[in-house]
């Protein structure tokens, strides 16, 4: 598999291109491997992927229902941030952020990470208390936070209605200059082409159907519509879809999977460089590279499996810019579509083992997991590979329900993606 | 050249010419053109510039399915980006311009570009520009990315929302459409009959037809008109169905007024969004025209053959004068034909099917007309439009014709998706070669070109069946004939052959897309941006994926198509956000003696949705110098505040008591009648959700209080218990929060101005003792009070009817004014509650609070279950060193430490040991007072943390019990 270059571009380019060759393999599954990986979304890829790299496992496989990247990791608003409030999150997501920045050389795959900056706006004396509480933590956890005035922010935001009439006027801001956006594809392609070039199986259209467990109950195997695949552990990384997985294996999740909604404006001249997000609305917006406004807010009322769309979400959160960016009435909606996102009373991730032997789990990243997926795949990898929970993982555990150590990251800031 | 209008025909109303310019310079066209039209008609050949290779584009198509023609249309706060020409309707004045080109679509700098082109295959961004960071060159794509450039001013306009429900909701009004809006409207039934152009009749506003011995267009006038004559109906143009959701929900666009970028008339909104519930749908949107994918097929000039034939016969605009027609299908046999009938010469008619129908080649053959078959045109020419073409005919020859308007067809894809936005699965029709619906999801059906049938017969067949049309359909006078295609999905010459035009897609581009294994149609779309431009891939999808099922030796059904998102067109933020702007937007509730509050000068802010006063500032006094004169007020004498907002919630019932014990922590079902009590709610973790003073009204029934931004919330939580996990309680629960207004003295003097008010009963403090409740007459009244306080002194909190609460009002003030009363606005009463350490749900917890935290374990019932108990024995939230709720006093001065500032002791290295949760200024001691949540807080009266975070940031605190202590140390209420 060749490199990828400016060199390499131009070279092709007097070939018309005929020398590319494909940006991963796509074999047929082999009867057993080392490690399976359920799920080819970002954090299944990134799992597989530093398997091989980190612990030198190659004799892996991702099995993906669908097409890979096909499900939340390409669903995504794509925002990348590491200032969470707890201790135990912002060196979990700070660890991601800095894989981030090297990822593309990493992978030797543009993923198009963008420090644009992540605003969070306070529109009432209550948030910038809130903001300032949540800015004091992050500094502390050594990630960068910066209260903003709202001077800075009609500046960064010329298209926001910072006047006193507005009906969420703006008091001031969080800001993580660090943080920005990245392409949700090119994080999933770059992973599933860098692990197949060290020999990891991506095996698409493949649905896990079942687990086969040995006679002590250790998971030994999956079932799959492709035919049985034996494995010597197994990852699991399939989002929306963990519960139903888990009822395959015969546990239980503290999960509920809701629709999250997203939508894309038709494509402008930039008109903004920085990501903002509205503590009053929940709605959040950034200007994708292409031009599109890439928008999100809060979730569907009710849990569902259906990634569909639906007409009041779309009031609701369009509704909401269109007021807070009085300008945006005349932009037009392109796209919506929404994801199954995996929430967790507290907010956060569940990292770790599982009640079945030989079972690990990636799950629980509900609406804000694609900044997560380099840590993510790091550490479940750690895990399958050593046995032993990565340290930034453990805080992370299932067993947290049970001894009750939440780490509630929408209780403390209250925002969750 | 220009002076392409035919001399009669079309619906233009040659009376009415309208002024209007593209890219800067005059043109003019008549009421009925659209700009695309009146561009035509004007010989305005070059309109545009694509998206990456910037190359000359001109008019393809003359529907939603236009792909090159993006303008904007006005300017200033009103100007509109990336419409299409062909559905702007050409109004007087009307100024246009391309959009994305500089400084013009026939001349434009970007088109560089194309000369690079070779380095900017699919995805090249993927491969480069990691060294040494994507940020050096991001700025420079985004700038050359995006397509119109949006005004940043306000937009000035209004817009609607409305709601409806019909027994049958027709989208689409050609032939089919109209038929099963007939039929339906005939039996009675409510019927939506809708039509996103700005006349009913779809196809037959331009095909020749015959129905009922009149015109096509005839016809469907007079059918249109009967529908909404019919009582019930209601026919809908200028409307587009964007978007079909689950249970038979549509969303409606209609561009109700003002021509896009003209204002409209004051009385109306500019667009308005519907949201309809149908109990069936009928789908009759017909069908696009797809084009060809060969060599130069972008150059201007190349065309669908169907929108050369639509120009002509509906805006009397021919597209050129001398034609060639490249074909794979019958269809497009039309368009010669159509050409020929408006005067314009057809060169050559080019099928790529060795053997089409006879009769079809015949009929042209006998006006004069070449016919080339098993031929493909493998080149383009002309700068920057069409002057020729090269075509290879079947023995690998190849011809060049001289062409200014090339017609072509690749066949026809049924509109399918809002029929895909309804869960339906389409399949795949070899013999027509298109998708079209397969079982449908929902209650819907599609009927004719919608459904893949061409036949005008069937069509109205279908549509009247559809619509429960009875007795024998409207007639077609001329029998359906057979219609035939032979798929070419790509001619196989050199050249850049396009797919996606919008955003520049190439054949070559696919064939790259499967040599790196990007072979799912969603990769494909992703990795290549098909279909992902402003048309959503209106003319390009089923060309791409048939061409991905060559290339990989997969037949097409196996290849799929990408899911259909809505809206089906754009449609505005303006629209879709509806009226809930501004005001209207999440409407602020004002408080029901909000005019008493203005006159007393309050200062209003935002409070948990309510707009309520946060002070009452005299004349040139500050904020701060308000609330401190206000809280001194309560401390000294005696204050008024509006407490209306915190949540009241009716709880009635044989086992209302027996509810709130499983829903409380703490015991309700004790409480005596005419006595409060102050409970927590916690979730199932355990942590602290709301709390309040409920008070029982009788045995079966309780008013429980909650915070005010707990009142929705809380409401809606009690239901959810009730209805989902036990039905079998005997409770009901009504929310009536905004039934009551009340007010609150509080204060040394608050009893006299009640007295003085004019109270009927005994309201001494051993007749009506704390945490006790009356009802009675205030003033005259009917009114309830509660003996509870939040802010340590004596305090009364009147409730009354809301709408009699000025009146309320104007009695207390009266009364109080000897007794020095003061309205109190929300600071100030936060600063005494401050001063008494007492709690305020949300400032000083967050949703991870436990009872115990907030010192409050020790009421919680040991016995009896309730929500969040079992949470509450795990080990974590049983810890001694967790998060306490306590006192902090600033020990370096008497200015008050920032809400939000952590805290830790100097002792320690790192990390933070709590927070400041609230603070201020306390009026009583002059210095500041504050609360905070401290790790083990409770173990460490006395000890000090220093500030680590914030402005605050070196200041030097101490613990304490929360609420500060007068001088000799006794609580500041005695
Ligand atoms: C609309 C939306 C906006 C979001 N915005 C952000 C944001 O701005 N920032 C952010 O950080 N996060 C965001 N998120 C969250 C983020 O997308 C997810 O947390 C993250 O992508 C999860 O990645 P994943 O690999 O775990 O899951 P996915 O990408 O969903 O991958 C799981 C895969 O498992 C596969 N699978 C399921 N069942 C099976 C089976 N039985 N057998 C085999 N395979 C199976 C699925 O097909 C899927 O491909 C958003 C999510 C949504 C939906």
């Amino acid at each position: 598999m060749e490199r990828y270059s400016a060199w390499r571009l131009f070279r092709e380019a007097l070939n018309g291109h005929r020398g590319w060759t494909p940006a991963w393999r796509s074999p047929s599954p082999k009867r057993r491997y080392d490690a399976v990986i359920i799920g080819g979304g970002g954090h299944g890829l990134a799992t597989a992927y530093y398997l091989a790299k980190n612990h030198g496992m190659t004799n892996v496989a991702v099995v993906e229902r669908g097409w890979l990247g096909g499900g939340n990791t390409g669903r995504n608003t794509t925002i990348v941030r590491s200032n969470y409030y707890h201790r135990e999150s912002a060196r979990l997501y700070d660890f991601s952020v800095r894989l981030y920045e090297s990822l593309s050389r990493e992978l030797n795959y543009n993923v198009m990470f963008s420090q644009r900056g992540v605003i969070t706006l306070a529109h009432s004396r209550h948030d910038l208390e809130v903001v300032a509480r949540w800015a004091g933590a992050a500094q502390l956890h050594g990630v960068d936070a910066e209260m903003v005035s709202v001077d800075e922010i009609k500046r960064r935001i010329p298209l926001l209605d910072t006047s006193p009439s507005a009906r969420f006027p703006v008091w001031g801001g969080l800001m993580q200059r660090r943080g920005g956006t990245a392409r949700h594809d090119a994080v999933a392609w770059g992973y599933a082409r860098a692990a197949s070039r060290l020999g990891v199986d991506i095996i698409q259209n493949c649905e896990v159907t079942g687990f086969s467990r040995n006679e002590r109950g250790r998971v030994v195997g999956v079932e799959t519509s492709l035919g049985p695949i034996a494995a010597g552990v197994v990852g699991l990384a399939v989002a929306g879809h963990s519960t139903v997985l888990a009822d395959l294996a015969g546990f239980r999740l503290p999960v509920t999977s809701y629709a999250l909604q997203a939508f894309v404006s038709e494509p402008l001249k930039p008109v903004m460089d920085t990501v903002m997000l509205s503590l009053a609305t929940g709605a959040y917006i950034s200007q994708s590279d292409k031009g599109g406004l890439v928008i999100g807010g809060g979730l569907d009322l009710y849990p569902s499996y259906a990634q569909r769309g639906n007409l009041p979400t779309a009031q609701r959160v369009i509704g909401a810019l269109a007021d807070q960016m009085p300008a945006l009435g005349r932009v037009r909606l392109l796209r919506q579509w929404a994801g199954i996102v995996d929430v967790v009373p507290d907010s956060s991730p569940i990292l770790g083992e599982t009640p079945v032997e030989g079972l690990f789990i990636n799950c629980g990243w509900g609406t804000g997991g694609f900044k997560a997926i380099p840590a993510g795949g790091t550490l479940l990898a750690h895990h399958l590979a050593t046995g032993e929970p990565h340290p930034l993982a453990e805080p992370f555990g299932l067993r947290r329900f049970a001894t009750g150590a939440l780490i509630d990251e929408a209780a403390a800031s209250g925002i969750a993606h | 050249m220009s002076g392409r209008r035919l001399p009669g025909g079309g619906r233009i109303d040659r009376n009415r010419p309208l002024n209007f310019t593209f890219e800067g310079r005059p043109y003019r066209g008549y009421v009925g053109d659209t700009l695309a039209s009146a561009l035509l008609a004007a010989g305005v050949r070059v309109v545009g510039r694509s998206f990456k290779y910037h190359r000359p584009r001109g008019l393809l198509a003359a529907g939603v399915e236009e792909a090159n023609a993006l303008v904007q249309v006005g300017e200033g706060a009103r100007a509109e980006v990336n419409l299409r020409a062909t559905e702007v309707e050409l109004h007087e004045g009307l100024t246009a311009r391309a959009v994305n080109c500089w400084p013009s679509a026939r001349f434009d700098v970007g088109a560089v570009n194309n000369l690079f082109g070779r380095l900017l295959p699919a995805g090249f961004y993927y491969k480069t520009f990691m060294w040494p960071d994507w940020r050096w060159f991001e700025p420079v794509i985004r700038r050359a990315a995006g397509l119109g450039r949006p005004s940043i001013l306000p937009d000035p306009d209004r817009y609607e929302t409305r709601h409806a429900h019909c027994d049958l909701l027709v989208v689409g009004s050609g032939p089919a459409g109209l038929a099963a809006a007939l039929a339906a409207s005939r039996r009675g039934e409510r019927v939506m009959l809708v039509e996103q152009d700005p006349l009913p009749g779809g196809s037959l506003l331009w095909r020749p037809a015959q129905i009922d011995g009149r015109s096509g267009s005839d016809w469907a006038e007079r059918a249109a008109a009967e529908i909404a004559a019919a009582p019930d109906a209601l026919v809908l143009t200028r409307t587009t169905a964007i978007g079909y959701f689950d249970h038979n929900a549509l969303a409606l666009l209609e561009r109700v007024a003002g021509a896009a970028g003209s204002p409209g008339p004051d009385h109306r909104p500019r667009q308005r969004l519907w949201s309809v519930r149908a109990r069936r749908v009928v789908l009759a949107a017909g069908a696009l025209e797809r084009p060809l994918v060969f060599p130069g097929n972008d150059r201007p000039g190349v065309m669908l053959a169907s929108a050369v034939s639509e120009y002509a016969a509906r805006w009397a605009a021919r597209a050129g004068d001398e034609a060639v027609v490249f074909t794979n299908n019958d269809s497009a046999y039309a368009a010669a034909h159509a050409l020929l009938d408006t005067g314009g010469r057809v060169a050559a008619v080019v099928d790529s099917r060795p053997a089409p129908p006879a009769r079809r080649t015949a009929s042209l053959q006998a006006r004069g007309v070449r016919t080339l078959l098993g031929a493909s045109i493998v080149a383009t020419h002309g700068r920057p439009a069409l002057t020729g073409v090269t075509i290879r005919d079947a023995e690998g020859h190849d011809h060049r014709v001289a062409a200014d308007v090339l017609a072509m067809s690749g066949g026809w894809n049924p509109t399918v998706h809002l029929f895909s936005q309804s869960g339906g699965a389409l399949v795949w029709d070899g013999e027509q070669a298109l998708f079209r619906p397969g079982r449908s999801a929902q209650a819907e059906v599609s009927v004719g070109a919608a459904a893949g049938e061409f036949g005008l017969s069937t069509a109205i067949e279908q549509g009247w069946r559809a619509g429960g049309g009875e007795g024998a359909p409207p007639l077609a006078d001329a029998a359906d004939e057979r219609w035939t295609i032979g798929p070419l999905w790509r001619v196989p010459a050199r050249g850049k052959a396009f797919v996606d035009f919008q955003n520049d897609v190439t054949a070559d581009d696919i064939a790259l897309s499967a040599r790196e294994n990007f072979v799912s149609v969603e990769h494909l779309k992703r990795y290549t941006t098909l279909g992902m431009a402003a048309d959503q891939g209106k003319t390009s999808n089923v060309n791409a994926l048939a061409i991905m099922a060559e290339l990989t030796g997969r037949p097409i059904a196996d290849v799929g198509t990408t899911r259909f998102r809505p809206p089906f067109t754009p449609a505005t933020f303006g629209a879709i956000g509806g009226r809930a702007r501004g005001e209207l937007f999440q409407p602020l509730r004002r408080l029901p003696a909000h005019d008493r509050h203005v006159q007393a000068g309050a200062a209003f802010e935002e409070y948990g949705g309510w707009l309520r006063p946060a002070h009452y500032p005299g004349a040139g006094e500050s904020a701060h110098a308000a609330e401190q004169r206000e809280a001194l007020a309560v401390r000294r004498a005696v204050g008024l505040f509006d407490g209306s907002p915190l949540g009241k919630i009716d709880v009635v019932g044989a086992d209302a008591a027996e509810f709130l014990d499983r829903i409380y922590a703490n015991t309700l079902s004790t409480l005596k009648v005419g006595r409060a009590r102050y409970g927590l709610m916690l979730n199932e973790q355990g942590a602290v959700i709301d709390d309040g003073v409920t008070v029982r009204l009788a045995a079966d029934h309780f008013l429980v209080g909650t915070t005010g931004g707990g009142a929705d919330r809380i409401a809606a939580w009690l239901e959810e218990w009730l209805q989902c996990e036990w039905p079998d309680l005997d409770v009901l629960v009504a929310p009536v929060t905004t039934a009551w207004a009340v007010l609150t003295l509080s204060g040394p003097k608050a009893r006299d101005v009640l007295d003085a008010a004019g109270v009927d009963m005994a309201i001494g403090e051993e007749d009506f003792p704390h945490m006790t409740f009356r009802e009675c007459r205030v003033a005259g009244v009917p009114a309830r009070i509660s003996r509870v306080s939040f802010t340590g002194e004596v305090s009364f909190e009147v409730s009354v009817a809301a709408d009699r609460a000025c009146e309320l009002w104007d009695r207390l003030r009266l009364a109080g004014a000897p007794f020095g009363l003061a309205p109190v606005g929300i600071e100030a009463w936060m600063l005494l509650r401050m001063e008494m350490g007492y709690l305020h749900l949300g400032a000083d917890t967050d949703g991870a609070t436990t009872p115990d935290d907030i010192g409050w374990g020790r009421v919680l019932k040991r016995r009896r279950d309730f929500v969040g108990r079992r949470s509450l024995t795990r080990p974590e939230l049983l810890r001694k060193d967790r998060l306490q709720f306590v006192g902090v006093e600033a020990v370096d001065s008497t200015v008050p430490v920032p809400v939000g500032s952590h805290l830790r002791s100097p002792g320690l290295p790192s990390g933070s040991e709590g927070y400041v949760t609230s603070s201020g200024l306390s009026p009583t001691l002059g210095r500041g007072v504050a609360l905070a949540m401290v790790r083990a807080g409770r173990s460490r009266y006395g000890e000090e943390l220093l500030v680590i975070t914030g402005e605050g940031r070196g200041r030097r605190v101490r613990v304490t019990v929360p609420g500060v202590r007068g001088p000799g140390g006794e609580p500041l209420d005695g």
